[in-house]
């Protein structure tokens, strides 16, 4: 393990940064729900690289906390996509510039 | 020596899958790239000597969230198709350079960090049975708390979801519905 720690960190703000891209960048709804679990998947990335290069490694609070990450993320999805495919029924389209009022 | 070689391996195989997931123009492509990506993220938790959580990312990413993505896509087909409609949207070049920005703002500091710069302090052990033992113990709330959100959230799902019955059953079960709106209830299919 000789890579140095800053090497998974940069790894993680790259994989931010693309899914904060594509957040903001794409119309579809999916899209930008795939962008943010990127997101997530970054932070939990950091989570687990400061957990292996820390000194508490025993604790396994990073583990933990990753592990509590990825449940609320797959309950973000769920609903996210519930909501996604609510809205597509009502409106027959799923482009999030075309959702502009919350009106049905 | 091997262990850094998969690592920068694993790394550019994933940026390249999250580029490719979050720029394609087609969405089905686009989640398969996206499965890819949380794949490779999970051997790099792997690579981590956290194999549980690569596990479970495994499991629920590429197992469950990934095939969800895949079931909204095609249910929402129809409108991404278009020839000539733009996939992305007017002002995506602001979009990308705050992302760059933002980008740029972890990278710089964490890259002239020297405390970053330090080498992995050697074996690290994670065994199940320890994180078992901890989520029975000292995590068992914030566990039980998990419970609780999943279930109501993937009952709100369900509900979100599910598609509004036609109020065609209701004069059937209903006598006194039924002879109050007679033609109504024959005129619906």
């Amino acid at each position: 393990m000789n890579t140095p720690l800053s090497h998974y960190l940069v790894f993680s703000a790259l994989l931010f940064g693309i899914g904060f891209a594509g957040a903001v960048a794409r119309r579809s709804a999916i899209l930008v729900l795939i962008g943010i679990e990127l997101m997530l998947n970054a932070a939990n990335l950091n989570f687990i690289a400061f957990w292996r290069y820390g000194p508490h490694a025993e604790a396994l609070t990073g583990v933990m906390f990753v592990l509590f990450s990825i449940a609320i993320a797959a309950a973000e999805a769920a609903v996210g996509l519930a909501l996604v495919i609510a809205i597509y029924r009502q409106r027959k389209t799923a482009q999030v510039d075309c959702l502009d009022t919350l009106k049905g | 020596m091997p262990n850094e070689i998969a690592f920068y391996l694993i790394a550019a195989l994933t940026v390249a899958f999250a580029v490719a997931a979050m720029s394609l123009r087609h969405l089905i492509h686009c989640a398969l790239c996206a499965a890819a990506a949380f794949a490779g993220l999970a051997m790099i938790y792997l690579q981590l000597d956290a194999e549980f959580v690569g596990f479970a990312q495994l499991l629920v990413y590429v197992g469950a969230i990934a095939i969800l993505i895949v079931f909204a896509v095609l249910l929402t087909r129809g409108d991404e198709v278009r020839p000539g409609s733009s996939q992305s949207s007017p002002s995506w070049m602001t979009g990308v350079a705050v992302a760059v920005l933002v980008l740029a703002a972890i990278a710089i500091p964490v890259l002239s960090s020297p405390s970053l710069q330090r080498k992995a302090p050697s074996a690290v052990v994670a065994p199940v049975k320890r994180i078992g033992e901890q989520l029975m113990s000292r995590y068992v709330l914030p566990l039980e708390m998990i419970g609780i959100l999943l279930t109501g959230a993937l009952l709100g799902a369900v509900v979100i979801a599910m598609r509004d019955e036609p109020e065609v059953e209701l004069p059937a079960r209903w006598p006194a519905a039924r002879s109050a709106e007679p033609e109504e209830a024959m005129s619906l299919p």
